[in-house]
């Protein structure tokens, strides 16, 4: 058959925050009346974030999403600092983005990507539980008819101090729930902090262990059908034509249905009937333009990058040129990154109810907002006739800030209006239509004095421009700031060397293989290229790495912090164990201070990562526990990053289709990660991200000293070294 | 027709015999616990216990199951009660995502019923269940406290 359909094109409904937050919102209605907005079982909202039930239960509204971070834990306890509530009675729930589109964004951004749910909303949901708490004390005082500053509040309770009069906020909400906000909520001093910086347990651990919590892909409604799909195998390939006589046969099916102009569908009873018989559909593919290129093509496209003349510069002081043409001693080091998936553990899928006048969506999104927005987008429907549920996630790692699965369900419901349809997809699909990590390549040149003394250097990027394929709209005269994470001259990724002459700079070279933010993003590679390389011009200059970066760190005090506190504990300079070596990395990476220490042996192609030290200065430790578990497991992503991971390209399409060619850490292979957590206050920093980075590269220097040869091109696997 | 138990509940299940355990256990019992990862039998997502033993149900056919004892993660806790693998879990706090968890749990739980008191080399050999939040020093600290509970 032949396949009509309007020409699609993905990016368009990447549709950003800005767009609902402004023009969407106008024509609707506020569906709530002008005194008590209400939860849908009816309990008074104090603030949006606070909703105050009779039998004194808190729920505290969660704007980001829980994809195992823990931010929906820690943003509770910012709250719930403020509120002075009973940690025991806290609940929370997700208010959904069609509300709070139709209440001018009163919980701001949801987008959940960046490690950016503490650091970025801290000051206004701490205020959201303050104001709370004022309010609710207000009511209090109403009651007694005693001045509100007589009354404090503690542990859900409000006690009139005069007299001894106590009441809960479960008494007294109906009533602060009427009051007009106060201009200002002030904010506890840090100091005087009880729930922020303890280690309370996760809000969400009991329906993980007993099956009971449902993820996206669990989802059940009245009614409805499975879908699979399957996307043309090349990036902008498009369906040509596709045989539905041969599969609506087969048990189950109930549609077969072209998705946009590059994807079919098959609709059946059950996914497993589904993903039956779109195997046995016939689809031919018109692949487009790409269908030549491969893995070794790109990396040519790339190596030219490395020397060309043009390059949008980010970071300079000095003459690099000429420091390095003037050099005692020139290094120069050539690294290469692959394509990487996320592969989150649980494969893309959304559910979708379309009808001609509202369409529902319910999806595993990082980014509630952007999801709404592709669904309004891909149902041609207006905002007030949408909404968008939240479904847990399981795993994201940035893959989920990209909404082209649930465009995909949507466009499917479409075509079967009024039912129902959960689309999941294979994981062979997860594979190969992935936002993969950015492919980039690196040579950096450094200059030596006599004295070993580090003179210039420069570091030239050459590769893929995440922002340039899903935001044009954020680069900055034509340049990628995000592709200089780690490398900025200030700010939440600065870099953490003064070098007298400094040239970084990127040459972009874009590619057809869709890029996406994963885990870390580019700080990963360039965390490899320039610690790995200090560690060559250590050895360069005959000095140790740890006194060779100190000597270009005083200005940067708080990266040799961290540096020196892994360093120390990892006993830096005193004899390791017979066959074990050690190697450093440090970062600014999303606003924290991170370093690592790996200690490594090596027997052959066999690397064993026997321990890691890491050090974090995230400003402010919201939940101790929680960050060791994301520093331990980020070892984890970035390890497998460093040893197995990679996304070849032939024909076109992405080589590897499961786990058996694309392959992850398993328990025996997993390292001892020791955490030093060291807070210094004053700003806040990410948690979720930083410290993938610092892993590989600190195995890598461990790697190095253990065998004098620097690697340099990734991963691991295919220069035959095995992680065990 | 297959016949087999679940949880303790008798199902008669009127699938293809091909169609993998895990899907006949989703969508015929509704038993949503137990996880697709991968359909490959990589990952251990799909986790359950085929008359006690534990197999990667994403590539057990339903006729491989036929008559026998399935145990899925929702079926794990005896009388409301945790079983100690899932006590552990909840006091190490090892979830992260928790979606590879239920087959982590009966991986852990079909190991201590083989070693009840397993060495680190038993706890790398026994789980190689993938967890890309990398929750496996956790686990591994799990499964020692489980085997003194």
């Amino acid at each position: 058959m032949n396949i009509k359909t309007p020409k699609i094109d993905r990016r368009s409904f990447m549709v950003g925050t800005a767009a609902v937050g402004s023009g969407l919102v106008l024509g609707l209605r506020l569906p709530f009346g002008p005194s008590v907005v209400r939860a849908q079982d009816g309990s008074p909202e104090i603030t949006a974030w606070v909703v105050i039930r009779p039998d004194d239960t808190v729920v505290i509204r969660i704007a980001r999403s829980e994809m195992g971070q823990g931010t929906l834990t820690g943003l509770a306890q910012m709250v719930a600092e403020e509120l002075e509530c009973d940690w025991s009675k806290v609940t929370t729930e997700y208010p959904t983005p069609g509300t709070s589109v139709a209440r001018k964004r009163a919980w701001g951004n949801f987008s959940t990507g960046g490690s950016r749910g503490i650091r970025e909303s801290n000051e206004y949901v701490r205020k959201g539980g303050a104001t709370a708490r004022m309010m609710l004390v207000q009511a209090a005082a109403n009651g007694w008819s005693v001045p509100a500053a007589e009354c404090s509040a503690a542990n859900s309770v409000i006690t009139h101090k005069p007299t001894g009069r106590t009441t809960t906020y479960g008494k007294v909400a109906e009533a602060a729930a009427k009051l007009t906000p106060p201009a200002d909520a002030p904010l506890k001093d840090p100091k005087d902090w009880k729930i922020i910086g303890k280690s309370v347990k996760r809000l969400d651990t009991m329906g993980k262990l007993t099956g009971a919590q449902v993820y996206g892909a669990d989802l059940k409604l009245p009614g409805m059908l499975n879908a699979a799909i399957k996307d043309c195998p090349v990036f902008g390939g498009t369906v040509k034509s596709f045989e539905a006589a041969k599969v609506t046969g087969m048990p189950g099916v109930r549609h077969v249905v072209p998705v946009g102009d590059s994807a079919v569908a098959v609709v059946a009873d059950t996914w497993w009937e589904a993903k039956t018989a779109l195997d046995a559909l016939p689809i031919v593919w018109d692949e487009g333009p790409n269908a030549q290129v491969s893995s070794a093509t790109i990396a040519q496209v790339l190596k030219e990058g490395l020397d060309a003349s043009q390059a949008f510069v980010r970071n300079q002081n000095g003459d690099a040129k000429a420091a390095i043409a003037a050099a005692a001693k020139k290094v120069e080091a050539v690294y290469a990154y692959p394509f990487q998936n996320h592969a989150p553990m649980e494969p893309m899928n959304a559910t979708a109810r379309y009808t001609a006048d509202r369409c529902e969506v319910w999806a595993p999104t990082q980014n509630g907002e952007a999801a709404f927005a592709a669904t309004v987008a891909a149902s041609g429907l207006p905002a007030d006739k949408c909404e968008v549920y939240k479904i847990n996630l399981g795993g994201g790692f940035g893959r989920r800030v990209f909404h082209d699965y649930l465009t995909q369900a949507v466009l499917i419901a479409k075509q079967i209006p009024g039912t129902p349809v959960k689309l999941l997809w294979s994981r062979e699909e997860d594979m190969t239509h992935g936002r993969y990590h950015p492919v980039m390549q690196a040579k950096l040149t450094g200059a030596l004095d006599a004295g070993g003394n580090l003179t210039g250097l420069h570091v030239r990027l050459s590769g893929q421009s995440i922002l340039a394929a899903v935001l044009p709209q954020n680069l900055q005269d034509g340049r990628d700031n995000l592709v200089f994470q780690g490398l900025d001259p200030s700010g939440d990724f600065a870099f953490g060397y003064t070098i007298p002459n400094l040239t970084i700079d990127h040459a972009m070279r874009n590619t057809h293989v869709p890029p996406g933010f994963w885990r870390g993003v580019n700080i990963n590679q360039n965390a490899i290229f320039v610690e790995c390389f200090m560690d060559e011009l250590a050895k360069s200059a005959g000095q140790d790495p740890l006194e060779f970066r100190r000597k270009l760190m005083g200005k940067h005090p708080k990266h040799l912090a961290v540096l020196n506190a892994v360093a120390d504990r990892a006993g830096w300079g005193k004899p390791a164990p017979t066959g074990v070596y050690r190697g450093l990395a440090q970062m600014m990476s999303f606003g924290s201070y991170v370093a690592a220490c790996a200690e490594v042996s090596v027997a052959g192609d066999k690397v064993k990562v026997q321990r890691i030290v890491a050090a974090t200065d995230p400003g402010y430790a919201v939940n101790p526990g929680q960050i060791e578990r994301q520093i331990a497991g980020s070892f984890v992503y970035g390890l497998s990053g460093l040893f197995m991971e990679e996304c070849t390209v032939k024909n076109g399409r992405i080589e590897q289709e499961n786990f058996h060619t694309y392959d992850s850490m398993r328990l025996a292979q997993m390292p001892k990660v020791e955490s030093i957590i060291m807070p210094s206050g004053g700003f806040w920093g990410g948690v979720g991200e930083p410290t993938i980075c610092v892993a590989a590269p600190a195995v890598l220097n461990a790697y190095f000293a253990a065998t004098g040869k620097p690697i340099r091109t990734f991963p691991l696997k295919n220069h035959g070294i095995q992680m065990v | 027709m297959a016949r087999m138990t679940v949880n303790g509940k008798s199902l008669e299940v009127n699938a293809n015999p091909s169609t993998p355990l895990l899907w006949v256990i989703r969508e015929q019992a509704g038993l949503t616990g137990t996880k697709y990862g991968c359909g490959i039998a990589q990952c251990g997502a799909c986790t359950v216990h085929l008359d006690g033993a534990a197999v990667r149900s994403c590539v057990v056919p339903l006729a491989a199951a036929d008559g026998k004892q399935v145990t899925t993660i929702e079926g794990l806790a005896a009388g409301g009660t945790l079983h100690k693998v899932q006590a552990a879990w909840l006091e190490f706090q090892v979830p992260q995502c928790g979606y590879c968890q239920s087959g982590m749990i009966m991986a852990a739980a079909a190991l201590l019923k083989d070693k009840p008191k397993p060495t680190d080399a038993d706890i790398d050999a026994g789980i190689t269940n993938i967890c890309r939040c990398g929750t496996f020093q956790q686990v591994r600290e799990a499964i020692h406290a489980a085997a003194k509970a």
